[in-house]
């Protein structure tokens, strides 16, 4: 269980998988048998980026029947609170034990622009609501027959270009419940760094998160496209002078060199390994960064 | 204000095809604040129908044009008593609000919109509106330093940031102020930050159940079928 080992000491490993475009789960149920046994958790994102996908609660289930710890990404924006505790309702009645609570990427990003967007709730609101739940009441404040319990975590954004605000709502964060934090990409150790001397006076648990770089292209592109993203060009630049098609064996060098180092560092008790798209390279990251067998 | 955009042509030529005689009706408040539907534009989309006509060789239609000083109010609707009596349509270039007071007021006339209603907002400069109100029903303003998450954030959300800000601005149009940005830094002026660390609890939206009405009049029922107040 993913609340046990957050308290037990050991480095964690995470990663996610992010669902098909699509009814066909094989290419899912592939990446949760390599994963389950070299991972301590497998998130399955929620339409991530604002593209419509398989759910996160179909592949939950999915990694739970393959064996695997899912954490379930929950996002608020396209469900309002009684869709919101109907799903937690259904995960927990299927074993699902771990949330991940996320505001959500905004829906001009994705592939579904005329979409309305929801945001009944934000992610502090979304965390307050299942510690609610927990407490044995609905949002609306009717008794629940069958009371669920999770393990709770957010987002944090350490790399963020003014820093204040993101602090302060990562306390409220911690206020309302959350146990654990996946940091969004981290690429610069420094300001994990300054991060850690800020959030590790709270008792919630970071986990670093480590995306996988393919090319130089891919860098530029996130940089331009993906909400608060920002690759340092220093970084760019490694990528870029590999030759053609080494791209991602740079990228696993990359995320190796930095998963090593925060464990080495005892930066975070963890990390949050985000492949977007090549979850198949994961198990040879892990090799690299020499965190071989120690999770199951 | 309330702010809208004229109609593309192309668009309202396609809606008064099956009408002959049609009156234009401008709004003299905010569709003229907001050069969209005030006596000028009246007059130029009069000329501009009357010119398309022209040219499509297609003489079907006769126009007339007037400007009400306000078409959401009952009292200048009984203005046009005598101006639609003679019309087959009017082409409202009020806010939809106007548009359907003439629908209520004129209950066997067709009424057309000539323009999007777009948002409640302010002029920023020369020709640029900008949204400031969504009309919520709850306002947090004074949490929130005269700036208001609700309509600014493009998610609406209450208790500061997404990660999604970068340079300030917003991941859904980066030509957007982030609004939690803009809110810290004027509580930080303000000397009031201690708000940004309060918890704000989910939005209540029983204000909001459509249609929303305001009595200031006491013992005024709830409305009728027909939108009438019930004495």
């Amino acid at each position: 269980m993913l609340e046990e080992k957050l308290c037990s000491g050991e480095f964690m490993v995470t990663t996610e998988i992010g669902p098909p475009k699509g009814a066909d789960t094989s290419e899912l149920v592939h990446h949760v048998d390599s994963l389950k046994d070299r991972v301590d958790a497998i998130n399955v994102t929620d339409h991530q980026s604002s593209v419509m996908r398989f759910p996160s609660l179909g592949g939950c289930l999915l990694v739970k029947e393959h064996g695997g710890e899912p954490v379930l990404q929950v996002t608020c924006r396209d469900r309002n609170r009684l869709a919101l505790q109907a799903d937690l309702l259904l995960a927990y009645s299927r074993g699902i034990r771990n949330v991940l609570c996320l505001t959500g990427d905004s829906i001009d990003v994705g592939d579904h622009k005329e979409a309305k967007p929801v945001f009944d709730l934000d992610s502090v609101q979304l965390l307050k609501m299942i510690r609610t739940m927990e407490s044995g009441t609905d949002m609306g404040g009717s008794d629940l027959k069958g009371v669920p319990g999770f393990c709770i975590g957010a987002s944090v954004h350490p790399e963020a270009d003014f820093i204040e605000p993101q602090l302060i709502k990562f306390e409220k964060k911690v206020a309302a419940g959350a146990q654990f934090f996946q940091t969004q990409g981290i690429f610069d150790l420094a300001s994990l760094r300054r991060f850690m001397q800020f959030a590790s006076r709270f008792s919630a648990k970071i986990l670093a998160g480590i995306i996988v770089l393919a090319s130089a292209r891919m860098a530029r592109y996130m940089n331009e496209n993906v909400p608060g993203i920002i690759i340092p060009q220093a970084l760019i630049d490694e990528l870029a002078a590999v030759e053609k098609g080494k791209g991602l064996e740079k990228g696993i060098e990359i995320a190796a060199r930095s998963i090593a180092a925060i464990r080495d560092e005892k930066l975070c008790p963890g990390v949050h390994i985000m492949a977007v798209g090549n979850e198949r390279v994961v198990p040879q990251i892990l090799e690299a960064a020499g965190l071989v067998g120690t999770h199951a | 204000m309330i702010v809208a955009e004229q109609k593309p042509l192309e668009e309202i030529e396609r809606m008064i095809v099956p009408y002959e005689r049609i009156l234009i009706l401008g709004c003299g408040t905010c569709m003229t604040v907001c050069d969209a539907g005030g006596e000028r534009e009246v007059s130029y989309l009069h000329s501009a129908l009357r010119l398309a006509q022209a040219k499509s060789g297609n003489g079907a239609h006769a126009f007339a044009e007037y400007t009400l000083k306000r078409q959401c109010d009952p009292e200048f609707l009984e203005l046009l008593v005598d101006r639609v009596a003679d019309v087959d349509a009017v082409l409202s270039l009020g806010c939809g609000i106007g548009v359907q007071a003439i629908a209520e007021r004129f209950s066997e006339l067709p009424v057309l919109p000539g323009v999007n209603t777009s948002f409640m907002g302010m002029a920023k400069e020369s020709g640029v509106w900008d949204e400031r109100c969504a009309a919520c029903g709850d306002c947090v303003l004074d949490e929130t330093g005269g700036i208001c998450p609700v309509t600014r954030c493009t998610k609406g959300i209450l208790n500061g940031p997404c990660a999604g800000t970068k340079n300030g601005k917003c991941e859904a149009n980066k030509d957007m102020d982030c609004a939690w940005i803009l809110i810290y830094k004027r509580l930080e002026k303000l000397q009031q930050l201690e708000k940004m660390r309060r918890y704000y609890p989910p939005r209540n939206f029983r204000p909001i159940p459509r249609p929303r009405r305001i009595a200031a009049r006491t013992g005024v029922a709830s409305g009728g079928e027909d939108g009438q107040l019930i004495a």
